[in-house]
């Protein structure tokens, strides 16, 4: 890198950067700052930016009026148990597909990726009668298999792409050391793949953690997650934007701490292989 | 023991026939060299025995085992890779140990081999490294060490030194049939270079698209070559032809002049060619001639590093006739 970068270019950048962020940011900062007002200052026709009368009561009448923290456990159940189990089912998969490709594997890539361009919505019928008649429905494992259901492509093609500059020698190497199919995923390509898996890992959980669309169809009461329990305080009637502002933030919060100490992970997970 | 019998075997990816049909038997002990030129299918061939490919046809007996179909896990062969295929996530211990853990052994047998194959071949420091901390010749060495600790049927090299440097690769070399003395374990080692194949075999394969051309002792491939394609392929430099009516007179298709049969002489004799020199190669202890022979072509003659030639001067090359290899059309040896 003996690119010479100008003084001024590179305020230029720094302030673009700063300017694109702080974009990018601003409606987790309306959230938190109008979290902290009363109903009727988060409504008033002439917005304040500070909370005038700083408040926690929006925080105590949410936690009273349905339970933050069985909310969250349902999320956390769901995120992290659709991943693991789709990493548990992914990773094979992805293995087939990277050193043991077939003519068609191309079109199974793509095929399940299509599933991914179609609306939930389109669905949502079928599913809901199979998890009717499973009596899956308002279940956290019921939820569980959904969740990893819709982000296996996800996982598989993330993984899939991380295993590709895998060299096939390595593994060759393990299989004439003795090792069977098992230890040779197991002590030889998941080692290796671990900055890959790790941010596959951490987007899901992300990804899962963010789903709103079948949480909060597929469930009433007990399976909740803090998607759904969001959407709950936000009602026709009433002055619910405070509340539901201080229902949001404490549901993206424990997200928002992982993505933030896990950074470095995500970002160079996200860009393995594109750097050699 | 490690005897080694291919039985027909064929090879397709897909529609191309890689290997129509090879049949070979390699005995317990040996040293053999698959050589040949780049794509003719030493490396299908070596992973089709070691069962990193699938037979299209054909059988592989190891110990008189069918083990055509065997997992390569099972067939209880090592193998070097070219790019020496570490795993970079273990130290060098962790390495050579790999194999003998895939085996179950205890932790003190493990050590104990870790620690002999580490002094055998100078690691002995570096057993707490990981691979990307080693230059290329000790990467090859924990290779090798990852391949020996496992007492294997045999040893299957594919181009092992091919990314070393000149020096080391006949250090290398060395070391490898010293290794082969006093192991007296099979090998089969690939290669394009004619020299390894030479100086390291007991018995080479010479293979051309897929088909074995000779299977011989080194002298017996350069003293006899079954064919045109063998005997242009074994000898450095290569042999030269000549065909028309040159070869005629000898009752051939085409004959071929190896360079160091030739005598060469600034004044005519009997049968001699007359050429000028076009390029002189000195190495110092031979000097290599190319020379423009009237009528026949270019000429590569092999001459001791004491005299001296110029481009342009005048020569004469006599054949030795007792030493001239004979063709037929076929590119057969008559
Ligand atoms: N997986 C594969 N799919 C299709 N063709 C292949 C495959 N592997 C090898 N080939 C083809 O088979 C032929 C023989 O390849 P191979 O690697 O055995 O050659 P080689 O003799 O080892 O050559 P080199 O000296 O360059 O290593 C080549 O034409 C190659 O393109
Ligand atoms: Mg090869």
């Amino acid at each position: 890198m003996a690119r010479s970068v100008s003084v001024q270019a590179k305020a230029g950048y720094t302030i673009a950067a700063w300017v694109i962020a702080l974009v990018l940011f601003s409606p987790i900062l309306w959230v938190l700052l109008t979290a902290f007002k009363t109903e009727a200052e988060a409504i008033a026709s002439r917005p304040t930016f500070l909370p005038e009368t700083f408040t926690l009561e929006n925080f105590a009448a949410v936690q009273e009026r349905s339970d933050y923290f069985k909310h969250a456990i349902n999320s956390i159940v769901v995120s992290v148990g659709s991943t693991l189990l789709g990493l548990v089912l992914g990773i094979p998969a992805a293995w087939a597909m990277a050193f043991a490709p077939t003519k068609r594997t191309k079109d199974v890539l793509m095929w399940m990726l299509s599933t991914k361009m179609m609306p939930a919505v389109g669905v949502l019928i079928p599913i809901y009668l199979i998890f009717r008649d499973l009596r899956l429905l308002d279940t956290v494992h019921g939820l569980t298999i959904i969740m990893t259901l819709i982000n296996l492509p996800i996982i598989i093609w993330m993984l899939y792409t991380y295993f590709k500059e895998i060299p096939v020698d390595i593994l060759e190497a393990a299989r004439m050391d003795g090792a069977e199919l098992w230890n040779e995923i197991v002590h030889v390509l998941v080692p290796m793949a671990v900055p890959g898996i790790a941010s596959t890992l951490l987007l899901n959980v992300i990804l899962a953690w963010n789903e709103a669309f079948w949480t909060i169809t597929l469930t009433s009461g007990r399976a909740g997650t803090l998607t759904a329990f969001i959407s709950s305080f936000s009602s026709p009637q009433g002055l619910f934007l405070a509340k539901l502002s201080a229902a949001s933030l404490l549901a993206i919060a424990p997200i928002l701490l992982l993505g933030w100490f896990s950074q470095k992970q995500l970002v160079r997970g996200l860009t393995f292989g594109a750097v050699k | 023991m490690g005897s080694i019998s291919l039985q027909h075997v064929k090879k397709s990816f897909g529609e191309v026939q890689i290997i129509p049909d090879i049949s070979l038997d390699i005995k317990d002990g040996e040293f053999v060299v698959f050589v040949g030129p780049s794509g003719c299918g030493k490396s299908t061939l070596l992973r089709l025995i070691a069962g990193l490919e699938d037979t299209t046809g054909g059988t592989i007996l190891l110990d008189g085992e069918d083990m055509t179909k065997a997992p390569p896990a099972r067939r209880g062969l090592a193998m070097v890779f070219q790019s020496y295929a570490l795993y970079p996530h273990m130290t060098v211990r962790d390495n050579i140990a790999f194999p003998l853990k895939m085996a179950k052994m205890s932790k003190e047998e493990i050590d104990r081999k870790v620690e002999y194959a580490a002094r055998t071949l100078n690691l002995t420091s570096y057993l707490d490294r990981r691979p990307r901390a080693l230059s290329g010749g000790q990467r090859q060495r924990v290779a090798i060490g990852r391949a020996i600790v496992r007492e294997p049927k045999a040893f299957l090299f594919d181009e092992p030194l091919s990314n070393l440097d000149a020096a080391l690769r006949v250090n290398m070399r060395l070391e490898i049939t010293e290794l082969h003395q006093q192991l007296k374990t099979t090998m089969i080692y690939v290669t394009h270079d004619q020299v390894e194949a030479m100086t390291m075999a007991d018995r080479i394969v010479v293979l051309n698209a897929g088909n074995v051309e000779q299977f011989g002792s080194p002298l017996d491939l350069y003293k006899k070559p079954a064919n045109r394609f063998v005997a242009g392929f074994i000898g450095s430099p290569k042999m030269n032809f000549v065909d028309g009516p040159e070869a005629s007179k000898h009752n051939a298709h085409s004959i071929g002049v190896r360079p160091e049969h030739f005598v060469l002489s600034r004044d005519p004799a009997a049968g001699s060619w007359k050429g000028k020199v076009a390029v002189a190669e000195q190495l110092g202890s031979d000097t290599f001639l190319h020379v423009n022979v009237d009528g026949l072509g270019l000429m590569t003659v092999r001459t001791d590093g004491e005299r001296t030639f110029n481009h342009g001067d005048d020569v004469y090359l006599t054949p030795d006739q007792s030493r001239i290899y004979r063709f037929d059309a076929a590119g057969l040896s008559l």
